[in-house]
């Protein structure tokens, strides 16, 4: 199978894995402490700081490694959580149909129609700031998102002939769900994973911006943008490179999707 | 009565439900949110003295259900009532900023839509060649950076450096047309690299698992050309999951687009919305929170009856 | 060479010479900065004002929820709005003194309880009506009276009554106060028809503009008013833009869309320095960012532990990281050399890790993460200030923690609340008003629960002390003890940092509030 895998996949699991492993490895890999204050503000790449320091001077390389410690784990946990409610939920709405999909549609609505900036700024007003906290209001938020891709794609999927002859072999809904549906569902999932993570890393950065992610001296890639982003119009690349990194790592992660979605679409084929 | 007539009722009636369930949370939420108007507008000025007086004139004193109930009471009569904190009209003010709001909305789903779905299409035509890649690679590049460096990357580079362009998209009604397009260039240029990534990749996807179908074989073996296929046959079969990205991105186009009104200094209604939570202007939080669910709940019907409309299996339920 | 000083000064004047290329010039003439900066000055005053123009200002501080009634303004937009519409009594100008406005002079009873304030005549509101000292009296009650929802209430208490007697209003205080006249300054008590008892938010003052377009949040248009009394404000028409994002507002000056704008972040001040058509204009003034503790509540009723603080603080740090040289050391109590009487002998407190570790130690804490509450929007750069603070304090093993609040509901739910947070001070123009605030054991905004008698008593003293050396000699006194017993952490002072075109003139920094306290609009004009 490894044989099969294209070039493009390829580089994209490399930068992934590239990624993750940084993210694992921090605190032996970073050549500083996270909140170590080592030169002035704003120098310029050199042997002792690859990427330069940052707005207060604390090395850029070193919280580019933990930044994207945080980034990657919130973001990963918060996808996985959004995928896991928002798809499970979805499925089962358009399975059951009737009451049922209207209490769970409606409740879905009611939630995305209140502008997400009043729900996170209450949430997170009310309950303190931590990681998990974060991980919950964010995966929560955006499985509402997923619910409602689930369910449409589930829907159209549900009233296909070879489903409603599951249904007439006496399947249940569990077995209709795992057998029929979720396989053929799985490629516009897949190609929404991918995109949902990096809405999800930009979800954290907003968050940051408006003065609610994670607790200082801890940072995420979207804060360091933010903490640096007065030098961009003035040419320092400070701001840049966290931005360079989440764009990678988006690109990266959506190669892979896209392998794995041309590898579903290929398995599916056999039965056309 | 035709089914889809019904079931536009249906939803229709639904809507104004959701509507009020969506207004009683809205208020619910801005009230459990800490401090008051009165707080908020004395801020560090405050004295005990300054904060009674004020909160008795506003009318803070007033338990909080009778004053969701008043204003419910106003809304059916089409009275929106005035801003607590600067006692302006809210009709007025609303009006102002959502004529700007949908204004910058309207014109970055106009190039943004037909190109996303555009550029979906070229990507499966050309699957796995060298426009597919492309296309893929710019527009993820597009949508993982931040918007707000993208704005103020394209401020340098176009309105500082150039000359092109203008860095404040400022609008007001003494401008013509040519002027307004001209102040909004920026932020629709960059709203449209934000919003264009999803739209297309969507296309794309769904349109893929639609080529696998039977009867686009068969349409293949009848001998009709690629695109033909894509545009009769594959296309129709694909709208369902299509509208419906299409759709969360025109409500994130009106609802979510504060960032970029920061950015370029935009009046619209994000910036208001935001300003009226942080000094807890209830009513106005409750206009504006009311106008926003009623756009997303009505793109949502829409896109929920195109769906059906486009696929004969939902069409004629049996 | 004094002629080619005359050239260049004439040059300067007529406006063909930006103040960099002026100084720059005259530097390889041999002049000093400081000489050739007053030349500038003088210079380009010679030369006098020109008329007319549209003068556009971008200010951070606007928010749609404003409101013209001058009682309600708390940001910098609504604070620009009362200057072009209304005027105040008196104002305070770049030297600390008492400036008249609408007074014509002012006197006082010799025990300093009775000030007089002559109104000036033939003043014109915009609505036509004519300024009386009636209108003085009553705008005084709109902020001051038991309905005041006024943001200068606390700066009124002190009145005992107030009396209009021909053309002349008058003060009686409950206790002598040799400042009154400053806090007649303060820029809510802008003079209204009937003091703005009937329609307080309409903008009808005496100012030099007239209200236009009206568009909270967004920008207020403003035109010249053709029966204003003073000789002063040049300008055809005026717009304050209000642009909350300092990227936003450097960008728009750069391109042009606006002439001025405050607030330039000092990390970037230097590079919008080198724009080829702008100017970064700096003002020292009496504004500081600080950390407030509680000096009431456990732990910080310590002193030890206030001093061990006190002393793990990297001063000249923060002002280089946070301020970049914009602005100066603070030596933990309210008050610098923008104050008059200001006692320079005070000595000032250092960043000494082993003292702060010997007190730590003295104060027995038990080791327990101290709790610090910070928010960006305290002041520009807290969370940075907080995070350099939490590295040296863990240098002197004091093991701070930082705990970053949102922007929004800060001042209300965090600010004069909680032991432990980050917060701004504006300042005041005296040391009495400074101290009065927030400093007297019964002020509502004593914000560090700094609770002494004999510091209160002191303060009473001061105020009817007419003696300018004895109550200078009060005042250090007062300031030591503020800064070795109180619970104010005093890092930094900050300028305002400001950008402006060089296509304007006329450029007088006024260390009271930014753009030069308000009266950019009167006092310049295109050159």
């Amino acid at each position: 199978m490894m044989k099969n895998i294209p070039l493009t996949a390829l580089v994209g699991l490399i930068i992934t894995s590239l990624y993750f492993a940084a993210a694992l490895l921090a605190s032996w890999i970073a050549p500083y402490g996270m909140a170590e204050i080592v030169g002035d503000v704003w120098e310029p790449s050199s042997a002792e700081h690859l990427l330069g320091t940052d707005n207060i001077g604390r090395d850029l390389l070193t919280r580019m490694i933990y930044g994207g410690q945080t980034t990657i784990f919130i973001a990963t946990m918060g996808t996985i959580l959004s995928f896991v409610t928002g798809s499970s939920l979805g499925f089962l709405a358009a399975v059951l149909g009737g009451w049922a999909d209207q209490l769970l549609s409606r409740t879905v609505d009611l939630i995305m129609a209140i502008p997400s900036l009043i729900m996170a700024l209450v949430i997170l007003a009310m309950v303190p700031v931590t990681v998990p906290v974060l991980i919950l209001v964010m995966g929560f938020l955006d499985a509402t998102r997923v619910f409602r891709l689930a369910r449409s794609v589930a829907v159209d999927i549900n009233v296909m002939d070879y489903v409603e002859a599951a249904r007439l072999r006496g399947e249940g809904g569990a077995w209709v769900i795992f057998r029929e549906i979720l396989p053929n569902a799985l490629s516009p999932l897949v190609a929404e994973l991918g995109l949902r993570f990096i809405f999800m890393v930009l979800f954290i950065s907003t968050l940051s911006f408006l003065g609610l992610g994670v607790q200082p001296p801890l940072a995420d890639w979207g804060g360091i943008v933010k903490e640096n982003k007065d030098g961009i119009v003035y040419g320092i690349g400070a701001a840049l490179y966290p931005a360079i990194a989440i764009a990678t790592l988006a690109i990266s992660v959506n190669l892979v999707a896209d392998w794995v979605l041309n590898r579903t679409t290929s398995l599916k084929g056999g039965r056309g | 009565m035709h089914p889809i007539i019904k079931l536009v009722v249906q939803r229709l009636s639904l809507g104004i439900l959701l509507l009020f369930a969506a207004s009683a949370m809205i208020f619910g939420l801005t009230e459990a949110l800490p401090g008051d108007a009165a707080q908020a507008v004395l801020g560090q000025t405050a004295t005990p003295e300054s904060l009674a007086n004020l909160r008795e004139e506003m009318g803070l004193n007033e338990p909080a259900i009778s004053r969701y109930f008043d204003w419910l009471g106003g809304i059916m009569t089409g009275d929106l009532g005035s801003s607590i904190v600067n006692r302006l009209d809210i009709a007025e003010s609303v009006g102002k900023r959502l004529g700007n709001t949908l204004f910058l909305a309207f014109w970055a789903a106009v190039v943004s839509v037909p190109l996303a779905i555009f550029l979906g299409l070229l990507a499966v035509r050309y699957r796995d060649r060298w426009p597919d890649k492309l296309i893929s690679a710019i527009t993820l590049t597009t949508i993982s950076i931040p918007e707000f460096l993208i704005g103020y990357v394209l401020v340098y580079f176009l309105a500082v450096k150039m000359g092109w362009g203008t860095a404040l998209a400022m609008v007001n009604d003494s401008m013509s047309l040519g002027q307004k397009l001209n102040a909004i260039a920026l932020p629709v240029l960059v709203l449209t690299l934000v919003v264009l990534a999803h739209m297309m990749r969507m296309t794309r996807a769904a349109i893929l698992n639609v080529m696998q179908s039977a009867y686009i074989e068969t349409a293949e073996l009848k001998g009709l050309s690629v695109f033909n296929v894509i545009a009769k046959h594959a296309f129709p079969n694909a709208v369902s999951p299509i509208v419906n990205v299409v759709m969360l991105n025109l409500a994130y186009l009106v609802v979510g687009v504060v960032v970029v009104e920061v950015v370029f200094v935009y009046p619209g209604m994000g910036q208001f919305l935001v300003d009226a939570v942080t000094k807890r202007d209830v009513p106005v939080v409750l206009a504006c929170g009311v106008i926003f669910a009623a756009i997303y709940i009505g793109l949502n019907m829409l896109a929920d009856i195109i769906s059906i409309l486009a696929n004969p299996r939902l069409r004629h339920p049996k | 060479m004094t002629n080619e000083l005359d050239y260049l000064k004439r040059r300067a004047g007529q406006g063909k010479l930006s103040r960099r290329e002026f100084l720059g010039k005259t530097s390889a003439l041999g002049v000093s900065a400081a000489a050739a900066g007053t030349m500038f000055a003088t210079a380009v005053h010679a030369e006098g004002p020109k008329k007319g123009g549209d003068f556009k200002i971008g200010s951070v501080g606007g928010e749609s929820t404003n409101s013209l009634d001058p009682a309600a303004a708390a940001s910098q937009v609504p604070y620009h709005n009362n200057y072009q519409w209304g005027d105040t009594l008196v104002g305070v100008d770049g030297s600390g003194a008492v400036t008249n406005i609408l007074a014509e002079s002012i006197e006082s009873s010799a025990d300093a309880k009775t000030w007089m304030f002559n109104i000036r005549k033939d003043v014109e509101f915009h609505n036509g009506k004519t300024l009386t000292a009636e209108d003085v009296v009553k705008t005084m009650e709109r902020h001051s009276n038991e309905d005041s929802k006024s943001g200068a209430l606390g700066i009124m208490k002190g009145i005992e009554s107030m009396k209009a007697e021909g053309d002349v209003f008058s003060v009686t205080l409950k206790d002598a106060n040799a400042d009154l006249p400053y806090l007649m300054a303060d820029y809510h008590l802008m003079i209204q028809p009937n003091g703005g008892m009937d329609a307080p938010d309409t903008g009808v003052g005496t100012g030099p503009y007239k209200m236009e377009v009206n568009e909270p949040g967004v920008r207020h248009v403003y035109s010249k008013f053709d029966g204003y009394w003073g000789s002063d404000a040049h300008f055809d028409s005026v717009e304050i833009i209000a642009i909350n994002d300092s990227t936003a507002r450097t960008a728009a000056l750069q391109s042009g869309q606006v002439h001025a704008v405050n607030r330039v972040e000092p990390k970037v001040a230097g590079l919008l320095d080198r724009a080829p058509n702008i100017n970064v204009m700096s003002t020292a003034g009496p504004g500081h960012y600080v950390f407030i503790m509680h000096a009431d509540t456990a732990p910080f009723d310590n002193n030890e532990l206030r001093l061990a603080l006190k002393h793990a603080i990297n001063r000249e740090e923060m002002v280089d990281k946070i301020l970049r040289g914009y602005g100066s050391v603070g030596n933990d109590m309210p008050i610098n050399a923008a104050y008059p009487l200001f006692d320079t002998g005070i000595e000032q407190r250092a960043f000494d890790l082993a003292k702060a570790a010997e007190h730590y130690k003295a104060s027995g804490h038990d080791g327990s993460p101290i709790i610090l509450r910070v928010a960006d929007g305290a002041f520009p750069g807290a969370v940075d200030a907080a995070a350099l603070f939490q590295q040296t304090a863990a240098a002197a093993g004091i093991p701070l923690e930082i705990k970053r609040e949102p922007n929004d509901g800060y001042w209300s739910e965090v600010w004069n609340k909680q032991p432990f947070c980050a917060s701004y001070w504006g300042g005041r123009p005296v040391q009495d008003q400074m101290y009065s605030t927030a400093y007297l054991s019964t002020a509502d905004w004593n914000d560090t629960r700094f609770k002494n008698a004999e510091f209160d008593a002191l303060l009473i003293q001061a105020r009817a002390e007419l003696d300018g050396d004895k109550r200078k000699a009060l005042y250090s006194q007062m300031g030591t003890m503020v800064r070795d017993e109180g619970g104010l952490i005093c890092p930094m002072f900050n300028d305002f940092v400001e950008g402006v075109s060089t296509s304007v003139a006329g450029w007088n920094g006024n260390p009271n509030g930014d753009l030069m306290g308000g009266q950019m609009t009167r006092q310049c004009w295109f050159a």
